[in-house]
């Protein structure tokens, strides 16, 4: 009997939820001094996230009114009527919980299990509480353990590690009905796989080139011809897989035109999955649009917020967020307006970083290169769009921001080399990596080369070679290819293009 | 606001850049004499030396006519308005004498702090009324860049948003019209290190308050190129039981600093809030050796840890001017060091330094 007692067997039903569990684990802990008996250990707990503490409730009132409280919140008063108060009249909860002695460990089963995205392992120290709401912000709530920082910066220092870009071939099925279009190829999932594997199946030559490669959903899970899956294929050539996760563009009701991005509804259980399988990384865009109106401030201010929303989920399950919002080259602006819009665009969206604690050094930015708009009559160097994107990513990205990949967004494939290469030889102090996340950039020769035909797919494959080698110099600043050598005269050029 | 209504000209912005790389250029950091009336009355009175104008005047004298020695420390020197008309015994204007040694002259602008109703006991500061004109002036006076002290404090519910909003905003429109006036704009949102929070919480909260000030500058168009940013260093609070070395602290600072202020910004002058003088030196020299990546000046805006011995050796005594000016020369020569990564301080060996860097990365 006593050893029933002692060992106090009990099975926790499967119905009670993970938070319920928890709590119950660490109430019933056998080891006395492991067992959870502190109040800031207790506010900890995920069962009580969201309640506040009310010592006077706690101490002076039954569960059955905390319980009639709870469904009818307006009868303190009615509730507290009719009650003997004189059982606990010399219980002081403060002094109970409070007490001098120091807060123990959390127990072992606490430490070592997977709870609610927030906790982290480690003391229950008196700096981490949960917030409370009434007192704002002023306390961290731990959002990663310093593993899983860890983590999520070694692996945007892999993706963008000197020499290597990022091959974007996340194209959609709509996007790729295009691409395909263009080149009389009919858009099915056999032709979208084959035209993939000709990417894939590039040879150790990109390595050096590629940090890593954006999927689309359906390539994720499709294989090569002899059936090696497509993410296996890029790991065992060292380049890190990642997904698209947003769900495309849908209006802003009372804009001109404008758009946010939809994506995070069960965002964190499916990067729960592409992390399971196989992916490190992820990428979402935003749009802005640049008119006379555009963008408003709603725009720039919802997309930054959806921006971060998302960096925040993706950084709960190991996942470096790419973060990309997109100011398009449509229209007549000039450079100094393009500059102009991306400093704001940039800002709003590091703040909104910040809001929502998003750990910088474990994300990467995908902006647009400052160019002018498509139909703007006056022409720029190269120089002048660098001068104008680095300083632009100067005055607005924090250095922690461990590496910006561009986008090339209708650029040809010379033109954002070009541009790429003139950047890195930029003479202002550029504190992260600058290189590229190119889609067609990278992949306008080959899909050309190729048109569907199968005869034609190492010679696609080696264009695309090529281009990966030529972007990699670029984002060394050691490119020579093209109308422009900027291995000597360059640097003189660029102080006239200086981006006051 | 999709198009930019040019708050600066090509050539204003050349001249604002210009004043604030001389203010940091290497191994020179700012001698911030500016202390109220009020202020010097804390620091003349344990020396035993009367508050009065002609006191304060002498007072600033050993400063301002140390020698040559200074020339390579000392970028910039922050007056208060009294100073700038004051002049030394033989007539010469204090502003003049320091231009004239090619140091940048400058002015603190703000008056002083006042309490936001409904919090608990925060401030913000006041001195908006008039700022242009009182600029314009200035500027006439001789002085290149200006100085606004905002006051945060940590605490159970400090700072709250309100609190961080409302500085931002403030140092914003104060940097804003001391911009369109030629004057480099100091912005300092001091965060007081009064309290036992550690160096986690305290990290936090600067980088929640930087990241604040950049977004106020961004609405406001500040230009950052042509301001200067005087922060706190990140370190535990005074009654915090935990202490930290030299190289937690510039490794906290230094991660605080790059998660929020864009690399445009010119220069970052630490404040030294309370630190002794020796402390001040050495944790900046910690921060400019920190491995990680810092692409703006780091350097000091430092008053009691450039003054404090000066002042003890005075003591009001005209004998013992020339040994308070080596005092405060000495404080110059080693800051300067620090603000290089080269101070050697007498009691540390600073060797082994680096090495500790590594352990005590701050995430």
């Amino acid at each position: 009997m006593l050893k029933k007692v002692k060992d106090c067997p009990y099975i926790l039903p499967e119905t009670f939820s993970s938070a319920l569990i928890s709590l119950l684990t660490e109430l019933l802990c056998k080891t006395p001094v492991n067992r959870l008996r502190n109040l800031e250990c207790l506010k900890m707990q995920a069962f009580f996230r969201g309640t506040s503490f009310d010592s006077l409730i706690l101490q002076k009132t039954p569960v059955k009114v905390i319980l009639e409280l709870r469904t009818h919140p307006d009868w303190p008063a009615k509730a507290l009527r009719g009650l003997s108060l004189d059982i606990f009249d010399d219980f002081d909860c403060d002094k109970i919980f409070h007490s001098p002695s120091t807060p123990t460990e959390l127990s072992p089963t606490l430490a070592t299990m997977d709870l609610a995205t927030e906790q982290t392992t480690g003391q229950c120290d008196s700096n981490q509480r949960l917030q409370d709401n009434q007192s704002g912000w002023t306390h961290q709530s731990p959002t990663l353990s310093e593993a899983q920082k860890r983590e999520l910066h070694e692996t945007a220092l892999r993706i963008v590690s000197p020499g290597k870009g990022i091959l974007a071939a996340d194209e959609s099925v709509g996007s790729m009905a295009k691409r395909l279009a263009q080149v009389g190829v009919e858009n099915t999932e056999e032709n979208r796989r084959q035209y993939r594997q000709i990417l894939f199946s590039a040879d150790d030559r990109v390595s050096g080139c590629i940090g890593g490669i954006i999927f689309f959903h359906e390539t994720l899970y499709q294989n090569s011809d002899t059936g090696i899956p497509f993410v296996k294929m890029i790991r065992t050539g060292g380049i890190l897989v990642g997904i698209k996760v947003d769900k495309g563009v849908v209006p802003l009701a009372g804009t001109f035109g404008e758009t946010t991005t939809q994506g995070l509804d069960g965002l964190s259980d499916r990067c729960a999955q592409y992390k399971k399988d196989g992916a490190v990384f992820a990428k979402w865009r935003c749009v802005l649009k640049v008119s006379e109106t555009n963008p408003s401030t709603l725009a720039i201010t919802e997309n930054a917020n959806v921006l971060a929303r998302y960096s925040s989920i993706c950084q709960q399950h190991g996942i470096v967020p790419i973060i990309e919002p997109e100011i398009l080259p449509d229209g007549d602006h000039d450079l100094k307006r393009s500059q102009y819009i991306t400093e704001k665009v940039l800002t709003a969206v590091y703040k909104a970083m910040s809001d929502h604690h998003v750990y910088l050094e474990g994300t990467l930015l995908k902006p647009n290169m400052v160019t002018s708009g498509h139909s703007c009559s006056t022409k720029y160097g190269p120089e002048e769009v660098a001068m104008a994107t680095v300083t632009a990513l100067r005055r607005t990205v924090p250095p922690a921001v461990t590496g910006v990949a561009f986008l090339s967004g209708g650029q040809s494939e010379e033109e954002a080399t070009v541009h790429l290469n003139a950047i890195n030889n930029c003479p202002l102090a550029k504190p992260w990596i600058l290189s590229f996340s190119f889609g067609r950039a990278l992949q306008a020769s080959a899909l050309r080369a190729w048109r569907g035909h199968k005869e034609n797919e190492k010679v696609a494959t080696e264009q695309f070679i090529k281009k990966a080698e030529a972007n990699s110099l670029a984002s060394q600043g050691k490119y020579t290819g093209g109308d422009n050598n900027y291995t000597d005269a360059g640097q003189r050029s660029y102080g006239s293009s200086h981006a006051y | 606001m999709t198009h930019q209504y040019p708050a600066l000209t090509t050539e204003q912005k050349k001249e604002l850049q210009e004043i604030a790389e001389r203010i940091t250029a290497p191994g020179k950091g700012i001698l911030a004499a500016d202390e109220s009336t009020g202020s010097m009355g804390k620091r003349l009175n344990p020396i035993g030396v009367e508050n009065t104008e002609e006191n304060r005047r002498r007072y600033r004298q050993l400063l301002f006519t140390a020698d040559q020695r200074i020339d390579s420390c000392i970028g910039g020197v922050i007056f208060f308005h009294e100073t700038l008309y004051q002049n030394t015994d033989d007539g010469t204007n204090f502003s003049q004498l320091i231009k004239d040694r090619g140091i940048v002259v400058g002015i603190k602008v703000d008056k002083g702090v006042v309490p936001l109703a409904g919090t608990d006991g925060e401030t913000t500061t006041q001195g908006l009324d008039g700022l242009s004109e009182r600029c314009a002036q200035y500027k006439k006076d001789g002085a290149d860049f200006a100085k606004w002290r905002s006051v945060l404090k940590i605490s159970e519910n400090t700072p709250s948003e309100l609190a961080i909003m409302e500085n931002a905003n403030v140092l914003a429109r104060y940097a804003s019209i001391c911009q369109q006036n030629g004057i480099v704009p100091i912005v300092e949102p001091e965060i007081l290190p009064d309290g036992e929070h550690d160096l986690k919480r305290c990290q936090y909260v600067s980088e929640k308050v930087l990241a604040a000030v950049y977004k106020a500058l961004s609405d406001h168009h500040v230009y950052l190129e042509g301001t200067l940013l005087k922060p706190n260093m990140v370190t535990p609070g005074h009654s915090c039981p935990t202490k930290v070395s030299h190289e937690e602290i510039a490794m906290a600072t230094v991660t605080a600093l790059r998660r929020t202020v864009p690399p445009a910004v010119t220069g970052v002058t630490f404040l030294s809030g309370g630190q002794s003088e020796e402390d001040a030196s050495i944790n900046l020299n910690a921060i400019n050796n920190c491995p990680l990546a810092k692409p703006w000046a780091l350097t000091f805006s430092y008053g009691r840890a450039l003054q404090a011995s000066a002042l003890n050796a005075w003591r009001g005594e005209l004998s013992n001017e020339k040994a308070a000016t080596e005092e405060f020369i000495t404080r110059a020569e080693a800051n300067s060091k620090a603000a290089l990564g080269k101070y050697q301080s007498s009691g540390s060996g600073t060797a082994a330094g680096k090495s500790l860097y590594v352990e005590n990365h701050a995430y």
